[in-house]
Formats: C-alpha cells, structure tokens, sequence
C-alpha cells in the first residue's frame, strides 16, 4: 500500500516520455539561438551574418576590442559595470532593509508590497515615458547615471525584494531574539547575526541584479541621454554592423552574464 | 522586535516592579528602565517604516511621480517643438479619433492574445513536467535554473541571436531550400507578425512557466492520490484537481504577459522590422518626435487598458494565496 502511494509519480507513464521529449525541445529553443551565434561569433575573417561557416577562428572576437567603425564597446561596458555596480548596492541594500521590515506586519505594508509588485508589471514603456517627461519638466538632462539608474531601479528593486523575502521568510528569527536578549542592539544583531547568515544569499542576489541591470534594456531605451550603456549600444549596431562582430560582442556579454549567473546560483544557499 | 515573547516579559516585569516602586514612593530616577523601555518599544513600532521608507521613497520617485506627471503632462498642449503646461483635451480627442489608434490597439491586442496562447500552451507543460514527472527535488531545481538562465541575460542578443536561424538567408531557409521542400526562401520567417510572437514567446515563456511551477509545487501530492483512489482516470485528476489548483499561477502568468507585451516596443522593432505596429511602438515614435503630451495620452490610454485587463483576470481567479 505504502507503495502505491508513492509510485504514481516515479512510474515512467507514456505522458512522462512525450513531456521529456517537449521539455527537451523547449530547452533547445531556449538555447538554440544563442548557440547558432556563438558559432557564428567564432568564425575566421571571411565570415559573413550567416551560415555557413566558411573558417573557424577567434578573429571577431578580437575585433570587438579593437577601435570600431560603427561603435565603441569599452566605454557603453564601463557604463554599464559602473552603473550596475551602484544599482546593485542600491538594491541590495533596499530590499534587505524592506523585507526585514515586512516580517513585522505595519500600516501600509500592503500598499507597499503592491506598489513593488506594479513597478514589476508595469508597462516598460511608461517608465521611460515617465522618467523622460519627468527630467523635462524639471529641466535636467537625462543621463544613464541619474534617469537611467532610476529606470534600473524600477526593475531591480521589485525582484530583488520578492527574493529577499523569501529568503526572510526562512530566517529563524529565535537567532536574532537570543542575540537580543544578550543585550546587542539592533545595529550588531544585524552585523554580527543576520548579515553573516543571509551573507550567500545576498550576494547570490547582488549578482543576479547587477546581471539584470547590466543587460536591461527597455526601461533605459529612452532616457540614457547623450552615452549609451552596453545594450543601447548593441541596440545600435543592429541597424548597421555587418559584420560576425556583432555576434562576437553578443557570445562575450552573454558569457559575462553567464558567469554571474552561475556563481549567483552556486554561492545562494538556503537557510 | 515588540512581538519578541522574552522582550514582552521583562517589560511586564519591570512595569510592575516601577509601579510597586512608584506606589511606595521610590524615588522617581529609579524608573529610568521603564523610560528607555518606552523608547525603546516606540522604536520598535516605527522601525518597520524606517527599513521600508528607502524602497517607498526610490518607488516613489520613479514610479508613482513620473507615472503622475504622465497624467498631468496629457493634458499639456504641443505647440510643434516643446510643450506648455495648460488644460486641454486635445490629446485625448485626437487619440480617440485616429484610426491609427483603433488599429494598432486591435494589433497590440492581436499580439497578446497570441503570445498568452503560446506561453501557456508551452509553460503549462513544462511547468507540469517539471512539478509531476521530475523525480527529486534537486532535478527539479536544477531543470527549473536551466529554464530561469536566459531570464537574466540581455534581451537585445537574444532577439539578435534570431537573425542568421530566420533570415533570408538564414538556417531555417537553407535547410528548407537544401531539401527540397520549398523553392523560394520563406520571407515571413523574419521582419513580420509572426517574427514578433515568436520573439516576445522565447523572452517572456519564463513569466508564464515560474508562477505555474510554483503553484504546481504546492499541490498536495496526497490530493492526487485520493482522487485516483476514488477512480479518477490521469485526465479526471488533471481537470478536477490539478488544472483548479493552478488557476492561481496561471492568472499570475497571464498578467505578466499582459503587461508586457502590451507595452512592448523593443521586440516589435528588431522582429517586426519597421512595418509591424505596436502602442508602445506608437507612443516612442511620438517620444522620439518630442510629442510628449501626446504620448503621455497615449500611455494613459495604454495604462487603463492594461489595468482593465489585469484587474479582469483578478476578478476571475483569486491569486491571494500565492502571494
């Protein structure tokens, strides 16, 4: 009996084999296209936007660092680490603070947690429109370090609180009670107990934000101002580069990203 | 922490030893433990908005202030190359009578009913693999992370990365000319309606695959079993049990969705090539000819719309209990 209530789940039905095989073509494409342009990306100077492939070789690759014609890729990339490194901190900093706030229940917390979750969904559309009338009724000129970091924060703050409360909703608070009752206040319980214990975590989140801000897109489009960030400038090259470079500087950022994101996965824990 | 059992005991303590003391004419400096208590539970009642008040206020001023000054900027007038602030209806009247409006409104919604379609019919399944057919809970965390990666890398070169598979020349075509099954390169495999939906379903599939995943994660497995007991067959359990119990993820999916392609101009613009229309599209154009009260009309129009939809799908499924 005790068996049967188990099996029902591990009993290889023939639906098991068509969602394996529907799950597997989903990841392929998911995958799929950014395969084909890392192949294309390594391609020797004859290369050409499409296949097939006429020699292997890492000359686009070289290319990107190289002065281009159309665009240059080691500022937007500085811009884009700068500011993702402040949108990180930012973030960081704001949702631990608010979601150790939300363990207590307070008057507006609802409105608040709604608030969040609408920065989440709302249209991106309206947040450039927004922030771009904003800086023109004031009379500022939008940059990618004042209207663009707002845009950045608008997305990275709503997913990096949903995470960290989650990862507060695990958090014993009995840790914190005892370290209380010993007589710490509130800014060494803090340091010497939660800090170290969500320490992981929070720096699993920090990556996965700046990797959300370094690669946002549509929020930013309008209100970069005059410099563009690392995006906006891909954006660019849509329209005129010709060249296998494009996919080079594709395959290079999608590795960056890559990176972080498995080091972001490895180093969360749970509590 | 004021819900703090210990905390709340030595309180009560201390307030009867002062009050004893108080009683017996103690003197007065003795009570200085009951004072720092009050601050200190004072403190505790407004820490909680202390810790909220950097997130309110960094929503605030990029969300909720440059959202209000799109209302109030619609109702601005544009006199050709700036705008002055005034009252006037003019932007609304001019957006309700184009016919530009009605049909790129009818195209957007063309856009989401399609793209809602193909996440779901491929985010269910896979959500239902994932939660049903996975046998540990470490493969299914794992298989769940394969599906989250390409959430957080660039947008930009993952529509880009479409190019050389749906070009004229691209792999699609040359594999489809190569055998022989058509003899003209397909032109609406890129730059065309069906471009754009395939893009925005391969950017957004994740929306509808995570809170589905969720919401089937939690079905008690006991539930199932029960069901089969009683003699339900695989598909009685599914739409009586499972499917119900979904509903949940499935409304959060589908507001995601909504939301995001609604206002999607990004996609539309490196898929759709130059000739598919889009309200976001319609209201950068407008953006990017300074037209800024009418685009702010616009999105207000475009925020209604959503909200309209979004609060629909919550009148028909309570999400509550997934939040």
């Amino acid at each position: 009996m005790k068996k049967r209530l188990v099996l029902p789940f591990l009993r290889r039905s023939p639906s098991f084999y068509i969602l394996a095989v529907f799950f597997g073509l989903f990841v392929l494409f998911l995958y799929g296209p950014m395969i084909t342009i890392f192949i294309l990306s390594l391609q020797g100077p004859d290369g050409t936007l499409t296949f097939p492939v006429r020699s292997f070789g890492f000359y686009w690759l070289g290319q990107v660092f190289q002065e281009q014609r159309v665009g240059n890729f080691v500022e937007p990339f500085q811009r884009s680490l700068i500011l993702g490194g402040i949108v990180t901190v930012l973030t960081a900093t704001m949702a631990v603070l608010s979601a150790m706030a939300f363990r207590a229940k307070f008057r507006g917390s609802t409105v608040l947690f709604y608030l969040t979750i609408a920065s989440l969904i709302v249209p991106s559309i309206l947040i450039s429109l927004g922030l771009g009338v904003m800086f023109q009724v004031m009379g500022w000129s939008t940059n990618w370090l004042t209207s663009g970091l707002g845009a950045h924060l608008t997305w990275t703050l709503p997913i990096a609180f949903l995470i960290m409360l989650g990862i507060f909703n695990r958090f014993n608070p009995t840790y914190e009670e005892a370290a209380n009752d010993l007589g710490a206040g509130d800014t060494r319980t803090f340091s010497e107990i939660v800090l170290p214990l969500i320490a992981p975590s929070l720096v699993g989140v920090g990556l996965l934000t700046f990797t959300l801000s370094y690669d946002e897109f549509t929020r930013t489009s309008l209100v970069s101002g005059q410099y563009n960030t690392l995006p906006l400038e891909i954006f660019g090259m849509t329209t005129n580069v010709t060249s296998p470079a494009l996919y080079a500087v594709g395959t290079l950022t999608t590795l960056f990203s890559f990176s972080l994101i498995a080091i972001a996965y490895t180093v969360y824990r749970r509590l | 922490m004021s819900n703090s059992p210990s905390l709340k005991r030595v309180r009560e303590c201390v307030c009867r030893d002062d009050a004893k003391r108080i009683r017996r004419g103690a003197p007065q400096e003795k009570s200085f433990l009951f004072h720092d208590l009050v601050v200190a539970k004072s403190w505790n009642l407004l820490k909680p908005y202390v810790l909220a008040s950097p997130q309110a206020i960094a929503l605030s001023l990029f969300l909720i202030f440059p959202i209000l000054l799109i209302g109030v900027v619609s109702f601005w007038e544009f006199n050709g190359y700036t705008m002055t602030p005034a009252f006037t209806l003019d932007n609304y009247i001019s957006v309700f009578t184009s016919d530009v409006t009605l049909k790129t409104y009818l195209n957007t919604f063309k856009f989401v009913g399609l793209v809602w379609t193909f996440t779901l019919l491929i985010g269910y399944p896979v959500a239902y693999f994932l939660s049903f057919h996975v046998p540990k809970l470490r493969w299914q965390v794992l298989l769940f992370l394969v599906c989250t990666i390409p959430f957080w890398t660039s947008n930009i070169i993952r529509m880009i990365s479409w190019l050389p598979l749906l070009g004229k020349q691209g792999l699609v075509n040359q594999i489809l000319l190569g055998s022989g099954i058509i003899d003209q390169p397909l032109e609406f495999l890129l730059y065309s309606d069906f471009a754009v939906v395939l893009g925005m379903v391969h950017l957004y599939v994740i929306f509808m695959i995570a809170p589905i995943f969720n919401s089937l994660m939690r079905i008690d497995r006991t539930l199932i079993t029960a069901a089969e007991d009683m003699g339900a067959s695989g598909f009685g359990v599914f739409r009586e049990v499972i499917l119900p119990l979904s509903a949940p993820g499935i409304a959060i999916g589908s507001i995601f969705i909504v939301t995001l392609v609604m206002g999607e101009f990004i996609t539309v613009r490196l898929m759709g090539g130059g000739q598919v229309a889009s309200v976001g599209k319609l209201i950068q154009t407008q953006i990017g000819s300074l037209q800024y009260p009418l685009a702010a009309a616009n999105a207000i129009v475009l925020l209604m719309v959503t909200l309209t939809v979004v609060f629909s799908i919550l009148r028909v499924v309570n999400i509550r209990k997934e939040l």
